[in-house]
């Protein structure tokens, strides 16, 4: 199915080493994934067995939901003010019982799975002027346990990502602005919308060297050739914010989102 | 985990001479490139959050659907209106039984909990370490050792079988979750490796075949008063294996049973509210009136 260079050069990318690796296209990697995740979706570590400490009741729908809703207040990087909240499949059936949307909510407020207000957060979210609107979501193939949020940051910003709870507490951010981009929210992550030209990759991977982040994970995708592209990077280490703002100021790139681990 | 099985687990602890809590933890260590001082932090802090979720019950929560709630305070007023004699289980069982509910219950009414190894079998091993702490006054070192022993459990089930309900019913999560404490007790009570396994092979086999069929698709019914059977199974479980009785079946070859058994059985009691419990009669209604 596939060459045996391409499968080393997966493992390549897999083994954290910096490499451009803008000549594979993002569709050879999606499948190789598929390929493999199975396996790595096994090993569990120990703090997953016991543990995480969590709001209830469910790892999945509550916790998960916390975490997607975390996740996307981070890449926002700025409070938001306004939330349409759109679930689809299990998340839409059996959400409310679960606490779903209150979970979701909480995250959108910056809490993380284990805060104990996670059960006030509706009414938090009105005290802080986060004005949220639920709704169902039209997916084609999605996870079951999906949800749309498209957001609105207090400076007029605005965000649409996608987050699926793929079992445990274990999230996958699947799309961010209609892009596809698939990531997990444990470790830094740096998201680029650019237009499909060669050296793009070059300059964010050689940015990243020159600030000495490894890359642990690396995607690339593209609507269609020469359109619009997004290359999603995990990172061992946090990217500094003026390495960031020089990103969204090169010719050719059209959005820069970056997930930190620390506060805004 | 680099070991396949419990048994290899076992022969390299014996090989390095290091106690079982301690190869899980060193495990850890490697993974998760940390000091074996902070993996057992780390390990405390779940200790401490299981105590705090125990002793901050709340008796009027109530969960969204409204079917849980309340359960651990009629067993705790039951326990202690039926003290000594009187009681038909004794302290320590009557104890893990109302720690078992109250868990299970501050889970569905979205209170914290720390899931081992899953929210919906969040009471299993809290019940019967915090019973066994209240009951043998134990050093707090000791009981966060035999944590690790838990966990060390649950990642080699997660790695030969499954820890979720989707995937392989019930028997993946409060029967996991139900080996893991036989063997943590196994080892507060003073047994060798060799007890610690034969715990946990027969505290799984009792529960092999155990289905995810929750009313409504929620953590309640049956989830929460299942915790208790857990955790009284791994209690008479771990007291057998102390004993010296034996699992005829060898541990690994147990896990892998409920692998097969897990993927044997059919969708429709495997988390997707369509058979079981969940489509009864009256389990129907209660779905209905939720809307």
């Amino acid at each position: 199915m596939f060459s045996s260079e391409e499968v080393i050069l997966f493992f390549v990318m897999k083994l954290s080493v910096n490499v451009d690796i803008s000549f594979i296209s993002g569709k050879i990697y999606l499948c190789l994934n598929e390929l493999f995740d199975k396996d790595w979706n096994r090993t569990m570590k120990l703090f997953d067995i016991i543990g995480p400490i969590m709001v209830g009741p469910s790892s999945s729908h509550t916790a998960g939901a916390v975490k997607i809703g975390y996740v996307a207040r981070k890449l926002m990087s700025e409070p938001i003010q306004q939330a349409n909240i759109l679930l689809y499949g299990s998340f839409l059936a059996t959400g409310k019982g679960h606490g779903t949307d209150i979970a979701i909510v909480a995250g959108l407020l910056g809490m993380e799975t284990d805060d104990k207000r996670i059960p006030d957060s509706l009414s938090m979210a009105e005290k802080e002027g986060l004005k949220v609107t639920f709704g169902e979501a039209t997916l084609k193939d999605a996870h079951p346990n999906s949800v749309v949020l498209q957001l609105v940051g207090v400076s007029g910003r605005t965000l649409e990502v996608v987050g699926e709870s793929i079992g445990g507490s274990r999230i996958n951010i699947s799309s961010i602005d209609g892009l596809s981009a698939n990531f997990s929210g444990d470790c830094p992550t740096l998201i680029v919308h650019n237009m499909d030209q060669p050296g793009h990759v070059a300059e964010v991977t050689s940015m990243l060297a020159h600030k000495s982040v490894n890359i642990a994970n690396m995607q690339l995708y593209r609507a269609y050739r020469g359109g619009n592209a997004v290359m999603v990077l995990e990172l061992d280490s946090e990217v500094p914010k003026e390495a960031i703002s020089w990103l969204c100021h090169l010719e050719g790139v059209v959005k820069v989102t970056y997930y930190s681990l620390m506060g805004d | 985990m680099i070991f396949k099985s419990l048994s290899e687990i076992v022969t390299a602890c014996e090989e390095m001479k290091m106690p079982f809590w301690e190869m899980v933890c060193s495990l850890d260590c490697k993974e998760q490139a940390v000091t074996s001082k902070e993996s057992f932090e780390t390990m405390r802090k779940m200790y401490k959050a299981m105590k705090d979720a125990d002793e901050s019950y709340d008796p009027s929560a109530r969960s969204h659907s409204g079917m849980a709630g309340g359960d651990g305070k009629k067993l705790e007023a039951y326990r202690i209106n039926h003290a000594n004699e009187d009681n038909l289980l004794g302290d320590f069982i009557s104890s893990v039984i109302e720690k078992a509910v109250k868990m299970g219950e501050s889970n569905a009414c979205m209170r914290r909990i720390v899931a081992a190894p899953t929210a919906g079998s969040c009471g299993v091993i809290p019940a019967v370490l915090l019973a066994y702490s209240e009951k043998k006054n134990v050093e707090e070192d000791r009981l966060v050792e035999a944590l690790f022993v838990a966990g060390g459990i649950g990642e080699n089930i997660a790695q030969n079988a499954s820890i979720s309900g989707a995937e392989g019913g019930c028997q993946a999560e409060i029967g996991s979750a139900s080996a893991m404490a036989a063997a943590m007790l196994a080892y507060l009570e003073g047994g060798d490796n060799d007890v610690i396994l034969n715990a946990t092979a027969l505290a799984l086999k009792n529960m092999l075949g155990l289905t995810c069929d929750p009313v409504a698709g929620l953590v309640e019914v049956p989830c929460i008063k299942r915790n208790v059977s857990g955790a009284v199974n791994a209690i008479t479980s771990a007291y057998m294996a102390l004993a010296g009785v034996s699992s005829r079946i060898p541990v690994d070859e147990v896990i892998d049973s409920m692998r097969r058994i897990g993927h044997d059985m059919p969708a429709c009691v495997k988390e997707t509210g369509q058979g079981g419990l969940a489509i009864t009669p009256t389990g129907m209604k209660i779905t209905k009136n939720l809307g």
